[in-house]
């Protein structure tokens, strides 16, 4: 058996009583891509959240690369704050692309590469040579070279998820948790950020959130369900596909009628930004 | 590799001429400001451009603190008064040796017949200098410490700045026999045996300012540039996602509300010197807010705005103040609001998105907007250009 990098024990997370993850268990190996999927508001970006410390478990545990991400302080245990779960090598690209906008993508990515974060290397050990190399190579991976010098928020809607991706990059994490990172995009920029994530692949650990089926099918190897705070059931697509259960819950109303589901996503994705549910 | 070394060397070299040339700026400034400024204005006027360089230097940390970081403090007024009282303290400790009671004559109006203790370390003017830096950025850095560590943000932090500021006001004003209370000190005698009121002295505090304002300046610019001053605007802009980056927000805020109350203290002591006075009143909440306003004006996260935007405002103040006696608060209350209504990012900023290219086309040269470089580059973007201009 391979060696896990994250695994997930009984995990429960409630939101005054409400159970957003339910007694989940998950594992994934070093190296894999794996691929979750599930309707909105199955607990998708809350399973994202706790791996990265952002929210605490109610129950159960995470363990990355088979250490808990809790910490032994003389008071007793206490879980890991968020920026050293994230210098343990867990980097993370939000459902709305979170790129700084007032920087440039180069000062962008630059703070993500930083390899030093705390305050005094950040102040005085100026950017080595390499390291501009390192940065100049990714901003060429992400197609930016041309608008690597101007404000971020003159980037477009997927040149900014991109950005994101790079910054993950730069982080230069064992694993990558990615949340819905097509959505928004032509189909186009969806086949080659798909291209980028599977070549990514063959460096990375990664853990893709998606609702885009085509695009799902375009990289998924290994798939995780999630329904309802729960693990619906997990295998290749094909199995995934034709498991009963989830062909109810889910791909049932995508195969019956395809151009619905994505709209159904649209819908949702309004709604997740906060729009009133009574628009059309 | 030999192209994209030369285009890093290239950037490099372009890097240091524009250090370069701001340096030179910044100089010539300065000698301006020393050589130039006191043949044209009256020694009032020039004591009064010496008080307000002052309180630029305070405006630069309240702009690194506020402009860059996000982070409001309506509490300056605090590390100001410390720093003025720091000084102040060794000032009122210049007593001649043949006087026959050896103590600030406020304490022995009061009954004080021996220096409290923590008065005696003021002697030494090393230690006063040292205090009216390091007072003010120490309690900065607890509080700031304190506050961060918990996530407090936005207004929740302005509002503990402002009760902060409460506390250290009535703190001050109640101690009538150690520090005069509401009277504050002042009536300074000497400094190195030389008179404070001379107007040699003054002027020598005054080259003092402009010399402290250039290093503030200079401390702020290599703050605020490089990956330093990114970090600082990715905190402001989106502290969460720093955090997911790998980034710990804490101390980065902790040291620049510490440089930023540091160099309040620092304009604190050239104000007093330059004043004659310091007391609780450089606490009341209001010159606090002021200080907020003179950066707004000259736009915030701009380092030029905020010298700028605090020389404008006092002299706007003062010039109104001598010509409308009743009413000149009414006018700067208005020309706040306008400024802020109408030039939301202060003047540099409005100089920066409007007034910037229109200089340039003044100028006769073109500056195309950047937003897509491709476009630049596309011949038919070109061709209408140049047959459809406006
Ligand atoms: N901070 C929160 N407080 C209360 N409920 C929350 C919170 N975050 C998420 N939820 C709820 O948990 C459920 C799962 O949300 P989420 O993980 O965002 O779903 P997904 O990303 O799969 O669409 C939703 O019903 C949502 O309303
Ligand atoms: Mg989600």
């Amino acid at each position: 058996m391979n060696a896990k990098i994250l695994e997930i024990e009984n995990l429960t997370v409630s939101f005054d009583g409400f159970k957003a993850l339910d007694n989940l268990n998950f594992s994934m190996d070093v190296g894999e891509l794996r691929v979750v999927i599930g309707p909105n508001g199955a607990g998708k970006t809350t399973f994202l959240d706790v791996i990265t410390g952002k929210v605490k478990p109610t129950a159960g545990r995470v363990l990355f690369k088979g250490r808990t991400l809790r910490a032994k302080t003389r008071f007793g245990e206490k879980a890991l704050p968020e920026h050293q779960i994230a210098r343990l090598g867990i980097g993370r690209k939000f459902q709305t692309p979170r790129v700084y906008l007032n920087l440039t993508p180069r000062q962008n990515l630059e703070i993500s590469y930083n390899r030093h974060k705390n305050v005094f290397s950040t102040l005085l050990k100026q950017a080595v040579a390499a390291e501009r190399r390192t940065v100049t190579g990714l901003i060429e991976t992400i197609g930016l070279t041309l608008k690597a010098d101007m404000p971020a928020e003159l980037l477009s809607h997927g040149e900014k998820q991109w950005l994101e991706i790079g910054m993950l990059l730069a982080q230069a994490p064992d694993l990558l948790l990615v949340d819905e990172p097509v959505a928004g995009l032509t189909d186009e920029e969806t086949e080659r950020t798909g291209e980028l994530l599977l070549s990514l692949a063959e460096t990375y650990s990664i853990l893709v959130i998606e609702h885009d089926m085509d695009f799902v099918r375009q990289i998924a190897r290994q798939v995780t369900v999630l329904h309802e705070g729960r693990c619906l059931c997990e295998g290749t697509m094909a199995q995934v596909q034709s498991n009963p259960q989830v062909v109810e819950v889910y791909l049932g109303r995508e195969l019956s009628e395809e151009s619905e589901i994505s709209l159904a996503g649209g819908q949702t994705a309004l709604l997740e930004v906060g729009a009133s549910p009574d628009e059309p | 590799m030999t192209t994209e070394a030369a285009i890093s060397v290239r950037r490099t070299d372009r890097r240091r001429r524009r250090v370069l040339l701001e340096l030179g700026i910044v100089l010539a400034i300065a000698l301006v400001l020393i050589l130039v400024m006191p043949v044209l204005l009256s020694g009032f006027r020039l004591n009064l451009l010496g008080r307000f360089l002052a309180l630029a230097i305070v405006a630069l940390g309240i702009d690194l603190i506020w402009g860059y970081t996000g982070m409001l403090s309506l509490g300056h007024g605090i590390f100001f008064a410390l720093g003025g009282y720091a000084f102040a303290m060794h000032l009122k400790l210049q007593i001649p040796p043949d006087a026959s009671i050896q103590l600030p004559e406020f304490m022995s109006l009061y009954g004080v017949t021996e220096l409290p203790w923590f008065w005696k370390p003021f002697y030494d003017f090393n230690f006063s200098v040292a205090a009216v830096i390091l007072i003010p950025a120490l309690l900065a850095a607890v509080l700031g410490y304190l506050v961060f560590r918990n996530r407090i943000r936005g207004v929740y932090f302005a509002i503990l700045t402002q009760a902060a500021t409460i506390i250290f006001f009535n703190l001050f004003n109640g101690q009538q026999q150690l520090i005069n209370g509401t009277n504050g000190l002042t009536d300074f005698k000497t400094l190195f045996g030389a008179p404070i009121g001379a107007a040699q002295t003054q002027f020598v505090f005054y080259c003092l300012t402009v010399f402290l304002l250039a290093g503030a300046y200079a401390l702020c610019r290599w703050l605020t540039s490089g990956r330093f001053g990114s970090v600082l605007i990715a905190i402001r802009d989106d502290e969460g996602r720093m955090r997911s980056s790998g980034y710990n927000p804490t101390g980065f805020k902790v040291l620049v509300f510490a440089v930023s109350a540091g160099l309040a203290g620092i304009a604190g002591a050239l104000f007093t010197l330059q004043t004659g006075i310091i007391s609780p009143r450089a606490m009341d909440i209001a010159f606090s807010i002021e200080m907020v306003i003179w950066v707004a004006v000259g736009g915030r996260a701009s380092l030029v705005g905020a010298v700028l935007g605090t020389i404008l405002v006092n002299f706007g103040k003062s010039f109104l103040s001598e010509q409308y006696p009743q009413s000149w608060l009414f006018f700067l209350g208005g020309l706040f609001l306008l400024v802020v209504m109408v030039l939301p990012n202060g003047l540099i900023g409005a100089l920066r998105s409007q007034a910037g290219p229109r200089l340039w086309a003044i100028l006769g040269k073109r500056q195309y907007v950047t937003t897509y470089p491709s476009l630049e580059t596309d011949p038919d973007v070109q061709h209408e250009r140049q047959n459809f201009r406006n």
